[in-house]
């Protein structure tokens, strides 16, 4: 039999909810299965640990050819531009994963967090967006360069999401 | 699946291992299980998150996810990967005599 994973290190680099939500919802399922999961947040993905965006993130409806409307229809992508769009795509998901118990981007990061992830900010994008320490939610553990990323990421599985 | 012998009784697994009959289940084997997972004493605080998961079971059919362990069993998250490492979930799950929780969170 194959070795079982027994670490994971995910890279979130887009800052959407459904850029975001993936690499959350494997760092956390790592943890229920006891594996070791430590999260790099990368570019925009760093939206999900700053403390004054992570509430407010949006589903990306522009761009989107696999959207679709309530109901199933496909939306033809010209629509995803149109104001509140991207409101309501984001309202009607947010409303879908919490009937499926996936917690909010704040709450996730907190549980994730207090079950042993490591979250780390990617100091590359933190110099590029002149941003400090203190714009972070308190869960983020360290700002760290690619170099110790991957130091951290010793025997670990890298998935780039 | 296979039938194991826990405390002098035939008892049936399912396929992860986990309890088949759920009516096989009592106090005694939970500790048998319990050890089987590396713990050796279950505290009263296990039995609080065991209970926990008994009783959505019963009530939804399936184990509750680990957001709902959370918020409702009164065993906070830090607290549930101590009493239960490598897996609150899926452990609590199988020495509760349930099966492998289906959700993903």
């Amino acid at each position: 039999m194959a070795e079982p994973i027994e670490k994971v290190s995910i890279v979130v680099s887009h800052g959407s909810l459904e850029g975001v939500y993936p690499g959350l919802i494997m760092a956390n399922g790592a943890r229920m299965e006891g594996i070791e999961a430590t999260l790099f947040f990368t570019f925009f993905g760093l939206d999900a640990i700053i403390d004054k965006r992570m509430d407010k993130l949006s589903v990306a409806t522009v761009g989107n050819s696999a959207m679709r409307m309530p109901g199933g229809l496909k939306m033809p992508t010209i629509l995803g531009a149109i104001p509140g769009m991207s409101r309501f795509a984001t309202t009607m998901m947010s409303k879908e994963m919490e009937k499926l118990d996936i917690p909010p981007v704040r709450e996730f990061i907190e549980m994730i967090h207090d079950a042993g992830g490591e979250l780390y900010a990617c100091k590359a994008t933190v110099d590029m967006f002149h941003l400090e320490k203190e714009d972070f939610c308190e869960q983020m553990d360290d700002i760290i360069t690619v170099g110790d990323f991957y130091e951290k990421s010793a025997g670990a599985q890298i998935i780039f999401t | 699946m296979e039938t194991v012998e826990i405390l002098g009784t035939q008892i049936e697994l399912d396929d992860d291992g986990n309890l088949k009959n759920l009516s096989d289940w009592n106090e005694e084997i939970a500790k048998e299980l319990a050890k089987e997972e590396g713990i050796e004493e279950l505290t009263d605080r296990h039995w609080m998150v065991i209970n926990f998961m008994r009783k959505v079971f019963e009530e939804k059919g399936d184990a509750p996810s680990i957001r709902k362990l959370t918020k409702e069993s009164g065993v906070a998250t830090k607290e549930l990967y101590q009493l239960f490492p490598k897996g609150p979930a899926k452990k609590s799950a199988r020495i509760a005599g349930l099966p492998k929780p289906k959700g993903c969170i």
